[in-house]
């Protein structure tokens, strides 16, 4: 009589087992139904939305981020599920430094925790060879976070089947001030070692022939070559979750030709359906996109 | 039994199926709000003229509420023109002839409540792959509205700046165009940006080229170059607030098809389904409604 409880136990573990065996089925299923048409290659991520949740459901301050990171698990899984070989999140903003001091300390260790758990055997960047850029101004963050982050990208450095880039510390305008500046100091380098010095030809053109002019002169290629968000293409799909409509200053030089989708659900409610959603609606528009692509 | 599941399989035959479809043809989900929101749209075309002016009278009150939280600069790309003309059977031409009437319109609704600063994406530079008598035509609008409504910029005291490339544009365009930019110069209070010829990439560039020549000529460091600098070298340095509050995409296509990228950084993104020249006072109320009730964090806690 006492084994019964027992017994319970096992069969509703049991159970629960093979429930989630069929979810994931089902769900390969239907990814493998999706993939009939146009998938996208890369989809970023605002992860907006954990502070209202962790209110909303009356827990305390730290809690909705955590609930935000086991969502963005289970986003990555289905992404890579359905064969989306880049995937983008915008973790932490240069602007969210200036939150309250406790907050951001807590978000910064609950980061690191997380980045430490990504080089573990059972995590998902084992599970599905994941390799882990880290994009943003590193050097604003405190040494811990920014040497476990090296240690995960130099770990990862082999891995080629997806790629996850995490955005921490992150402005697109800084970014694109950073590729700026890394632009004029390559062009001013090339100057100098073809010995080459006009610097008193103020106001005029630089002088000589054609080609001379255009390696002078600074190309968009130059600057995109130095952006760092240039290891992937651009985005195919940008979802922020809690229904906001803004950028927020994430990848704006990447996206002018994202579909941008708002779900209203707060991140850690971000389900698949949001995603397929989204996947549908890139469908439906993909044909003009790529028209598009080719004129540019 | 039998009578309880035909109601059931009535209901759904008469009002969610049609439901469905109907959220399907128009982008939007299927909601009470959105339904109740198509029976007066619906509701609204059987109106005349002075019931319409009288729901419209209620524009007063809401501009008094929504005085202090106007967006200062608002930016709109114009489209749904082609698919306007399509739907009525018209040409090409026509619907963009309708795109610019009521670009001047919706111009002086803006003006008159308040806001500082318009930016119209007019022309970008993918738009030079469309047909060459779309082009031409669209070249021909542009030169025919920039000559007609000069007087009413004059009276209205608006300034207009044209941002783009200019090395593509016809010579009568560049010339009506420096004229009005120079007959216009110095008011100051309202600012309409026209961009012809224009790509936020295209704008970010010439900021960096603008900004390289500086280095190299000496007039600044490398260690100088930040995002106020930046700011003033991008082609909305013209205005005083060369960030828009609100990006309002007409036709419900949910893209910023390469128009401000850098400048878009924190703007409310508004994409109403409904095509540019049906757009009208009612559904810029509506776009301002919507404005005034988000929540402005810019990355910190409100």
């Amino acid at each position: 009589m006492a084994e019964l409880p027992g017994q319970i136990r096992r069969m509703g573990g049991g159970i629960s087992q093979l429930l989630e065996q069929i979810y994931g089925f089902s769900r390969r299923c239907l990814f493998r139904v999706i993939s009939m048409g146009p998938t996208p290659c890369h989809i970023a991520f605002i992860m907006d939305g954990n502070r209202r949740y962790a209110k909303k459901r009356g827990l305390e301050d730290g809690s909705g981020h955590k609930a935000g990171f086991s969502a963005l698990m289970s986003m990555l899984q289905y992404c890579y599920e359905l064969g989306i070989k880049y995937v983008t999140i915008y973790a932490f903003s240069i602007d969210n430094f200036r939150r309250k001091p406790e907050e951001v300390e807590s978000v910064m260790d609950l980061m690191l925790e997380k980045i430490k758990s990504l080089l573990e055997k059972e995590s998902i960047v084992h599970q599905y060879g994941i390799r882990v850029y880290f994009i943003g101004n590193l050097a604003l963050l405190n040494d811990q976070v920014r040497a476990a982050a090296e240690k995960v990208m130099k770990a990862t450095a082999k891995n080629s089947r997806v790629v996850l880039l995490i955005c921490i510390a992150y402005n697109s305008t800084d970014e694109i001030v950073q590729a700026v500046k890394k632009s004029c100091i390559n062009k001013s380098d090339n100057i100098e070692a073809s010995g080459n010095y006009k610097h008193e030809d103020r106001g005029s053109d630089i002088e000589g022939t054609d080609m001379e002019n255009q390696e002078k002169k600074i190309q968009l290629v130059d600057i995109e070559e130095n952006m760092q968000m240039s290891v992937a293409p651009n985005p195919d799909i940008l979802i922020r979750s809690s229904g906001e409509t803004r950028l927020s200053n994430f990848l704006l030089w990447q996206t002018g030709n994202t579909q941008l989708c708002s779900p209203a659900a707060l991140w850690p409610e971000i389900g698949l359906r949001h995603l397929l959603w989204a996947i549908l609606n890139f469908q439906r528009n993909h044909s003009y996109l790529e028209k598009r692509k080719k004129q540019l | 039994m039998l009578s309880l599941f035909s109601v059931v399989f009535t209901f759904l035959a008469l009002f969610l199926i049609p439901g469905l479809f109907i959220s399907r043809r128009l982008n939007v989900p299927l909601s009470l709000t959105n339904i109740l929101r198509f029976i007066k749209i619906i509701a609204s075309k059987y109106d005349d003229a002075e019931e319409r002016n009288e729901k419209r009278g209620t524009m007063g009150e809401k501009q008094k509420r929504g005085r202090n939280i106007m967006p200062k600069h608002v930016a709109v790309i114009l489209d749904g023109n082609r698919r306007w003309a399509e739907k009525r059977g018209l040409g090409t031409s026509e619907g963009h002839e309708a795109g610019a009437r009521r670009l001047m319109e919706n111009a002086k609704d803006c003006f008159a409540m308040g806001t500082n600063t318009i930016s119209l994406f007019a022309f970008s530079t993918e738009n030079w792959e469309r047909p060459e008598d779309e082009v031409k035509c669209l070249m021909a609008l542009f030169e025919k509205y920039l000559a007609s409504d000069m007087p009413y910029l004059r009276s209205d005291k608006i300034k207009i700046s044209v941002i783009g490339n200019r090395t593509k544009l016809p010579e009568s365009l560049l010339g009506l165009i420096e004229e009005v930019e120079e007959a216009t110069k110095s008011y100051e209070g309202k600012n309409l940006i026209i961009a012809i010829d224009y790509s936020g990439r295209y704008d970010i560039l010439q900021a960096c080229k603008s900004l390289a020549n500086k280095v190299k000529d000496g007039l600044i460091q490398v260690e100088d170059i930040n995002e106020k600098a930046m700011e003033k070298e991008l082609l909305t340095k013209c205005s005083e607030f060369p960030n828009p509050d609100l990006l309002i995409r007409t036709s419900g296509e949910q893209r910023i098809s390469n128009f401000f990228l850098w400048q878009s950084a924190y703007t409310e993104l508004y994409f109403p389904t409904v095509l540019w020249p049906d757009f009208g006072e009612a559904e810029y109320l509506e776009a301002l409604t919507w404005y005034q009730q988000r929540q402005r964090r810019f990355g910190r806690r409100v």
